[in-house]
């Protein structure tokens, strides 16, 4: 199981994760260890097994649809590196 | 008497009989973080001033006969755990300014308790790592040896209870990060079955291995405080709707008839052998005291589950942590041109070495391709461990092994091989897998450095590890030894 460094840089763009040249050689040295480490897990038989998501599982879990109070404004902004007129203010998605 | 040594429920007594205030008591913490912070750096936050008024106010509430065993009380919180008003950093550079709009559940309650809030204490980078050393803000030291990691994530708290900076504190266990840091530091740590605390207002890092837990100087206060934080909440989904018993009714000395397993997987190669025969000890002691103790039981899958841990949990936080973009909160790289790079220059430098390791490795897992493989693997696997506890605990009241295969180990030992770092958890992790309660206990010392007990139980029987805890508890020593500093 060795990464390949394409697949470092297809992973880091999937997760936004910006990384330096030192990072990706680390990184895909690091995770490519890591996995081999993990490939007995590829030898238990899981056949007939279904995943666990959550251990205590509960099921259909549903609030009653009451108004309630939210925060004020001001203290959802209080918070943001940039804001604009109430708004959060970001960069043009669309260029 | 030293006031810093006091337990809550010693505490409580004296409050209650107006023999010391809870002002006395806050003011004489105060006094000890700042005597010990310059050494041991457990916390990131001092909350002095609030911690005064909290303290004033609770002295009120106990002279009009208004006490609950947490009044006026100190307490120090994970930095992890949303803090009204109060800096909440997860120990990284992403939210190194973030001042929470509201309040965790848990401190609600806490606060309804009239507790006294200390400050906030330091931890691995969203509570990602077993020594403390991810902190991105500063390393926390271990108290018994100052060379030492007090373990991790939750190693500020478990530093601190230890040195007596605080009563006693609130810690957040992933994959043992509160038993961990319990058992490197001497104190009583426990995580609760997944479900009975509420989440809400824990910085997310797996939402399905998380559970917020107290960490104590002796297992009465670990009672106190299980009941004080435990409860359904409607605001987090997974929040467990069982009723909360008072879990001090549990504690006794008597443990005839119980039956107590000791699953011979968790005496992995590598095991220091002082470790091993500490628990061989403690299983004599339990046996003193009634229990009926059994070697050789067998979880035949527990191998598997550094691997499962160390997929599922990743991939968990590489989808909590994409929330961190710098748009609404936290930090924001403001040089950038357009909008993705803007998002990956934020999270290239708000996030440490660890965090990013493992947003690759769960991005990786998660990714098309490489899903069915790893993820959904690891899931299936997760239900064979869990299967194999269920069959265990037909025949077991409780189980017993090492918190952890070593002593604490030397700051900067493992930091740069994060797959033996991953190991010193390797006692903890299949408990959070199976959603198990599980407790830590001081257990002894090899060469002067502290070794921990886990008992881990069926889910939500607390009251049965609470119960194993305080016997041997009472039948020793260790819980009163403190570090020298």
């Amino acid at each position: 199981m060795k990464l390949s460094r394409d697949e470092v840089l297809h992973i880091a763009l999937l997760a936004r994760l910006g990384l330096t040249e030192t990072e990706v050689d680390r990184l895909g040295e690091q995770l490519s260890n890591i996995l081999e480490n993990f490939e007995a897990l590829q030898r238990v038989d899981t056949s007939g097994i279904p995943p666990t998501a959550q251990s205590i599982a509960l099921q259909n879990v549903v609030s009653d649809d009451e108004v309630a109070p939210s925060l004020p404004q001001s203290q959802v902004l209080a918070n943001a590196p940039q804001e604009e007129e109430n708004f959060f203010r970001v960069r043009a998605v669309l260029e | 008497m030293i006031i810093n040594r006091l337990t809550i429920h010693e505490a409580h007594r004296l409050l209650k009989a107006r023999q010391l205030s809870s002002v006395e008591l806050t003011k004489a913490y105060l006094e000890r973080i700042h005597q010990v912070e310059p050494k041991v750096r457990a916390l990131v936050t001092v909350t002095d001033e609030l911690a005064l008024k909290q303290a004033q106010k609770a002295d009120e509430l106990i002279a009009n006969g208004d006490t609950s065993p947490l009044t006026g009380i100190p307490v120090l919180i994970k930095d992890n755990m949303c803090t009204k008003g109060i800096r909440t950093t997860c120990s990284s550079r992403m939210l190194e300014n973030f001042v929470p709009p509201y309040d965790a559940t848990v401190i609600e309650k806490l606060n309804d308790c009239g507790a006294v809030i200390l400050g906030k204490s330091n931890m691995d980078e969203f509570a990602m790592g077993s020594s403390t050393e991810n902190s991105a803000l500063f390393v926390t030291r271990n108290p018994w040896d100052l060379s030492r990691v007090p373990g991790g994530s939750s190693g500020g708290s478990a530093a601190a209870v230890a040195t007596g900076e605080t009563v006693y504190a609130l810690g957040s266990d992933t994959g043992g990060s509160i038993r961990q840091p319990a058992g490197f530091c001497s104190v009583t740590g426990l995580k609760p079955t997944y479900g009975r605390v509420s989440r809400y207002g824990l910085v997310a890092f797996a939402s399905s291995l998380d559970q917020i837990g107290p960490l104590t100087q002796d297992v009465t206060d670990c009672a106190l405080v299980l009941k004080a934080i435990a409860s359904h909440d409607s605001r987090d989904s997974t929040s467990a709707p069982e009723p909360t018993p008072d879990y001090t009714q549990s504690l006794t000395t008597e443990l005839n008839g119980l039956r107590i397993g000791v699953p011979k997987e968790y005496f992995v190669e590598g095991m220091q052998a002082e470790v091993e025969k500490a628990i061989r000890a403690a299983t004599n002691k339990l046996e003193e005291s009634g229990a009926r103790v059994e070697w050789e039981v067998s979880l035949p899958h527990t191998p598997y589950a550094l691997a499962v841990y160390y997929i599922i949990a990743p991939s968990e936080a590489s989808a909590n942590l994409a929330r961190y973009d710098g748009v609404k909160y936290g930090f924001s790289y403001q040089e950038a041109g357009s909008m993705w790079e803007a998002m990956e220059k934020t999270r290239q430098h708000g996030f440490g070495a660890e965090v990013k390791r493992r947003i690759m490795l769960g991005t990786y897992a998660l990714s098309a391709g490489y899903y069915e493989a790893w993820y959904l693997k690891a899931q299936k696997v997760r239900t064979l461990i869990r299967q194999e506890f269920d069959q265990v605990f037909e025949k077991f009241d409780a189980l017993v092994t090492p918190t952890s295969p070593t002593v604490p180990f030397k700051i900067g030992e493992k930091v740069d091989d994060p797959l033996q770092m991953y190991l010193s958890d390797v006692c903890t992790l299949p408990i959070n897998i199976a959603g198990l309660p599980a407790i830590s206990i001081p257990a002894g010392f090899a060469d002067g450095l502290p070794i921990g007990m886990q008992i881990i139980g069926k889910p939500f029987a607390e009251e049965t590890l609470l119960k194993v805890a305080y016997a041997y508890e009472q039948a020793t020593e260790w819980h009163k030894r403190k570090p020298n500093i």
